[in-house]
């Protein structure tokens, strides 16, 4: 089964560097301060991703209809 | 206790400071002891006080004269130490052992004897109640520090122990101390490169992912290295040692580990060593952990209480330590005179015991130490753990003085913002009021009355912080004494500032500002408009009130606890406070069917403190939807939906179509007119729209009456009929089904067995019979009636309860599923064994008016029970899960960015809600869009 596949599982992506740059900016915070993600987590599926990379992750949400989330990968 | 700015920008020009600090203005005088600076709040200085005669010169400034520096400085430094002001920030805290050095220097007495008191009663020297060690009788001054009760925080004491002992506490840590150095050598059992490497994996790692992970790096390290049989530094082979507990430690699991030889080891490990095990040889030694000198603590941690009968109490940590100098005093004297070491053995061990039982009497392996009654002791531990323990008792513990809890009762009399005091309350808690020039003659009037007559005031206290009680014979002292600065305890008065609350705290609004008013009885009076927020009901809830004592507790109070300040709940943007019950009921009847004459319209206005009549109109008969349109404000414009979807729609402050239900003003984020009023006119004229509209719909059925009578559940002959055909169609429907079951007829559901099946088919069609139940009966729900009124207003009840007196009772359901337990195969001994008809499985076919049959009756019960153990349960088990959640969630802040963070600045969320919407600012949750553009 592909987890990344099923209805429930949020759209994960890998964001660029100026994207990751950006974003770090407009909250005026380091990698340190984002939220953690698992570099294992089944919700990455094959996404190519490393320790550092940053990832966003599109949630529905009932409030706001879709948010987005960004997630530092973490290897522990 | 901040100085603000100087409020009084004295008669007399304030000398410029040397940095203009304003602290170093010593507006209070410098004889003011800290406990008397809340004083010195703006009130308590009078503006450009008038200079009386100055008799004692307590409160009044003296004369300014320019202050030479010098002057100026050492009144600056006299001030700033009464102020008590602490410049410095606590960056971090760290934890050691104490080695017997430090022991003996903090020590102020050594411990000999354990005799406490001589002949006189007085402490002995070197005894455990040594007079150097603190004070704790009132009246004496320490020997040691010269300050007297209360001051002097104690001081220690120490004892040589004959014989090393292990603290129980570090039994571990020297367990694995002991496994990973040499015997010989005291290394660690890693070779030499690798230490350094691991040191400086260890602070790579506490760099990177903190000190938590450190801990766990230092596990795995020891773990590794228990195993290594020969030491890499001199090739020492190296003895299994295994530790029985609770403090005993054996070689090879042949030889016992004395701790001395425990201690001597232990000395050996070399400073470097240590931080491989995660110890900072600094401030922990290894060999610490092995007692050679015991710290006595202060008397003052363990004080003697004295019984009526004058006999002294000793407290248990005092027992526990008497025990240890006895033993210790024996086992010295038998070292000396050489007794046989199984007897000197037998003493430490028994020494090891009582120093164990003195850190922590609830040692698994060991007998607690009792009272002679045979109560365990409490030693040290056992004062500082669990829920009764220091830390969460008394450190995180919330108690409070000034507080007051009874019974609770409703007044709809009452303003939503009052609570309703008993005299004997108001009379027992105070609220300190400062005299001044203006209030002079005002205080007095409550001290002349004295504690036993209301308005009176129960203790004075002079500006030194003295404080006396008013009684009926020192208040002509009192009387006299009076003057500026003295501050009045008085009682409680209408208007008081009160914080009211009902646990559990839930929410904000489980804690709102109320006013007082004082009234006979003997229980707490609130407006039921609050019941909802609060959660309370009247069936023997019981809350608390509090009575802030300073100003800026009041003002804080009043300005984010007032009641009307919590109108809006952030939970759900809707109003938490509106009309329940005859509030509701009241205006639906009023505003659907009523029409009054003038005068009777005039009545109900004036019955509900309103006497602005030209605001009715001037006809003969008013309706209703006229008379309730008087409450609204002129200008007001609503449209919204009623409970039964109709239109509701206010213009120009008149009430022009629909009717006034739970879903206009009902609270719990019902009452869409009510959030509509708050957005419109605020929360204070919103609070007094609800009170009348509340009065209204009491007034209104006082008049009219309102009871729910029996024959409100008569049901047409039609009507009847029809419910029993339904009813018998039903279980001839089920009949079949199990006869298809029994011959093997019957489908199963996919995924189900056919056992399942039957049960899901028989549950709906008897849920659907008593849906067409309800169904026939609404048809003939008559409109006027008083149960219908109360129904259909959302007053209370819901029509199941009708159909439920009316038509049949239905199917008792237990954990969802028919009832099937009792007997083998069968509810009730009465029934066949397998038998799946409705009647042996829980199905009620009577309603409640015609009566219910003994099984019907038994089933019920069984239903209604689980439900009470149910809540019973659950409410707990909840309660628990809402802690945790507080706990975990108690310092998360919506940044200024909309970002939720914790207090690392960690994001939790990149926008608040998701949708960056304030809740409390919002209508239900979301903005209003088209009430902003018809605004603008």
């Amino acid at each position: 089964m592909e987890p990344t596949k099923h209805a429930i599982v949020p759209k994960h992506t890998k964001v660029s560097d100026k994207e990751k740059q950006d974003l770090l900016d407009t909250y005026g915070i380091t990698l340190r301060e984002l939220p953690r993600i698992l570099i294992k987590d089944p919700g990455l599926g094959k996404l190519d991703v490393k320790e550092g990379d940053v990832v966003k992750v599109a949630r529905t949400s009932p409030t706001a209809g879709e948010s987005f989330f960004f997630r530092r990968v973490v290897a522990t | 206790m901040a100085e603000e700015a100087p409020p009084e920008a004295e008669a007399t020009e304030v000398v410029a400071t040397p940095e203009g600090a304003p602290e170093s203005t010593p507006e209070s005088t410098p004889e003011s002891t800290p406990e008397s600076t809340p004083e010195s709040t703006p009130e308590s200085t009078p503006e450009g006080a008038p200079e009386g005669a100055p008799e004692e010169g307590d409160m009044v400034v003296e004369p300014r004269v320019p202050l030479t520096p010098e002057e100026e400085r050492a009144l600056r430094e006299k001030f700033e130490a009464t102020t008590r002001y602490v410049n410095k920030k606590v960056t971090s805290i760290f934890f050691g052992l104490l080695g017997p050095r430090m022991i003996k220097k903090m020590a102020r007495s050594k411990i000999v004897t354990p005799e406490l008191y001589d002949k006189e009663g007085y402490p002995v020297d070197g005894g455990l109640m040594d007079v150097r060690l603190g004070v704790i009788d009132p009246g004496l001054r320490c020997k040691t520090c010269g300050s007297k009760l209360k001051e002097c925080i104690g001081h220690f004491g120490y004892i040589e122990i004959a014989r090393p002992v292990i603290h129980i506490n570090f039994v571990k840590i020297v367990h694995t101390m002991l496994q990973c150095s040499c015997r010989e050598c005291g290394r660690v059992l890693i070779p030499d490169e690798n230490i350094q490497k691991a040191r400086e994996e260890l602070e790579q790692i506490e760099t990177d992912e903190g000190v938590e992970a450190r801990r766990d790096a230092v596990k795995n390290f020891v773990s590794s290295t228990k195993k290594m049989s020969k030491c890499p530094h001199c090739n020492a082979k190296q003895e299994k040692i295994t530790l029985e507990k609770p403090t005993t430690f054996m070689a090879d699991a042949e030889r016992r580990i004395t701790p001395i030889e425990i201690r001597s080891r232990l000395e050996k490990i070399p400073d470097n060593d240590c931080w491989v095990f995660g110890v900072n040889p600094e401030s922990a030694r290894p060999e610490w952990m092995v007692l050679t000198v015991l710290a006595i603590p202060p008397v003052t941690v363990r004080p003697s209480i004295t019984l009526e009968s004058g006999e002294r109490s000793e407290d248990d940590l005092t027992h526990k330590l008497g025990d240890i100098v006895r033993i210790n005093q024996r086992l010295f004297e038998n070292i000396n005179a050489g007794a046989p070491e199984i007897i000197v053995e037998d003493l430490w061990d028994l020494l090891q015991y009582h120093v164990t039982t003195f850190f922590d009497n609830e040692v698994a392996q060991l007998p607690p130490a009792r009272h002679r009654s045979g109560q365990p002791l409490k030693t040290i531990s056992e004062r500082i753990k669990s829920k009764e323990g220091r830390i969460r008792h008394n450190l995180a513990g919330k108690r409070t003085n000034f507080c007051a809890r009874t019974v609770i009762s409703p007044d709809t009399m009452l303003a939503i913002n009052e609570v309703g005091v008993p005299k004997v309350i108001a009379m027992k808690i105070t609220v300190p009021e400062i005299i001044n020039e203006w209030n002079r003659e005002y205080l007095k009037k409550f001290v002349e009355n004295g504690p036993t007559k209301y308005p009176g005031a129960n203790y004075l206290v002079r500006p030194d912080g003295k404080k006396k009680k008013i009684t009926d014979e020192t208040k002509e002292a009192i009387l006299e004494e009076l003057q500026p600065g003295y501050v009045v305890e008085r009682h409680l008065i209408d208007g008081d500032v009160s914080v009211f609350n009902r646990q559990p705290s839930l929410h904000r609004m489980s804690m709102m500002c109320h006013k007082v008013r004082v009234l006979p009885g003997r229980t707490l009076r609130l407006n039921p408009a609050v019941c909802a927020p609060y959660n309370a009901d009247f069936d023997g809830d019981e809350m608390n009130l509090h009575l802030p004592q300073t100003e800026e507790a009041r003002a804080e109070a009043e300005i984010l606890l007032d009641v009307q300040t919590q109108l809006i709940s952030p939970g759900y943007g809707g109003s938490a406070i509106g009309c329940i019950h005859d509030g509701i009921s009241g205006n639906f009847v009023l505003t659907k069917f009523i029409d009054l004459t003038y005068q009777e319209a005039v009545d109900l206005l004036c019955a509900i403190g309103l006497f602005n009549v030209d605001k009715l109109p001037n006809k003969k008969i008013i309706t209703g939807k006229e008379l309730f349109s008087t409450l609204l404000p002129d200008d007001f414009t609503f449209h919204g939906k009623s409970k039964n979807g109709e239109e509701v729609v206010v213009e120009k402050g008149q009430l022009v179509k629909g009717v006034i239900d739970q879903k206009t003003v009902g609270g719990e984020g019902a009452g869409e007119m009510i959030r509509a009023l708050q957005k419109e006119y605020g929360s204070q004229q919103t609070i007094d729209i609800i009170h009348s509209i509340f009065k209204l719909g009491i007034e209104v059925l006082l008049h009219t009456g309102i009871s729910a009578p029996v024959s409100d559940i008569d049901m047409p002959k039609a009507a009847n009929t029809k419910i029993q055909e339904l009813l018998v169609q039903a279980e001839e429907e089920v009949a079949q089904i199990i006869q298809d079951f029994e011959g093997g007829q019957l489908e199963a559901h996919p995924g189900r067995t056919v056992k399942e099946t039957i049960e899901l088919r028989i549950l709906e069609i008897l849920n659907k019979a008593r849906n067409s139940c309800g169904d026939t009966i609404r048809e003939h729900f008559t409109e006027g009636l008083n149960s219908t009124s109360i129904i259909s207003s959302g007053a209370r009840g819901n029509i199941l309860n009708i159909v439920q007196m009316a038509a049949c009772v239905g199917q008792q359901a237990l954990r969802g599923k028919r009832i099937d337990k009792g007997y083998k195969g069968r509810t009730l001994s009465c029934f066949k064994h397998g038998d799946l008809k409705p009647e042996s499985r829980g199905f009620v076919r009577n309603s409640f008016r015609k009566g219910l049959n003994p099984k019907e009756f038994f089933f019920h019960a069984i239903t209604g029970r689980d439900s009470l153990m149910d809540t019973a349960l659950r409410t707990p088990k909840s309660g628990y899960l809402y802690r945790r959640l507080a706990n975990a969630m108690q310092d998360l802040k919506v940044e200024h960015d909309k970002t939720v963070r914790d207090a690392n600045g960690r994001i939790i969320q990149f926008l608040y809600g998701e949708d960056g919407i304030d809740v409390s600012r919002s209508e239900k949750g979301t903005v209003n869009v088209d009430r902003i553009t018809r605004q603008s």
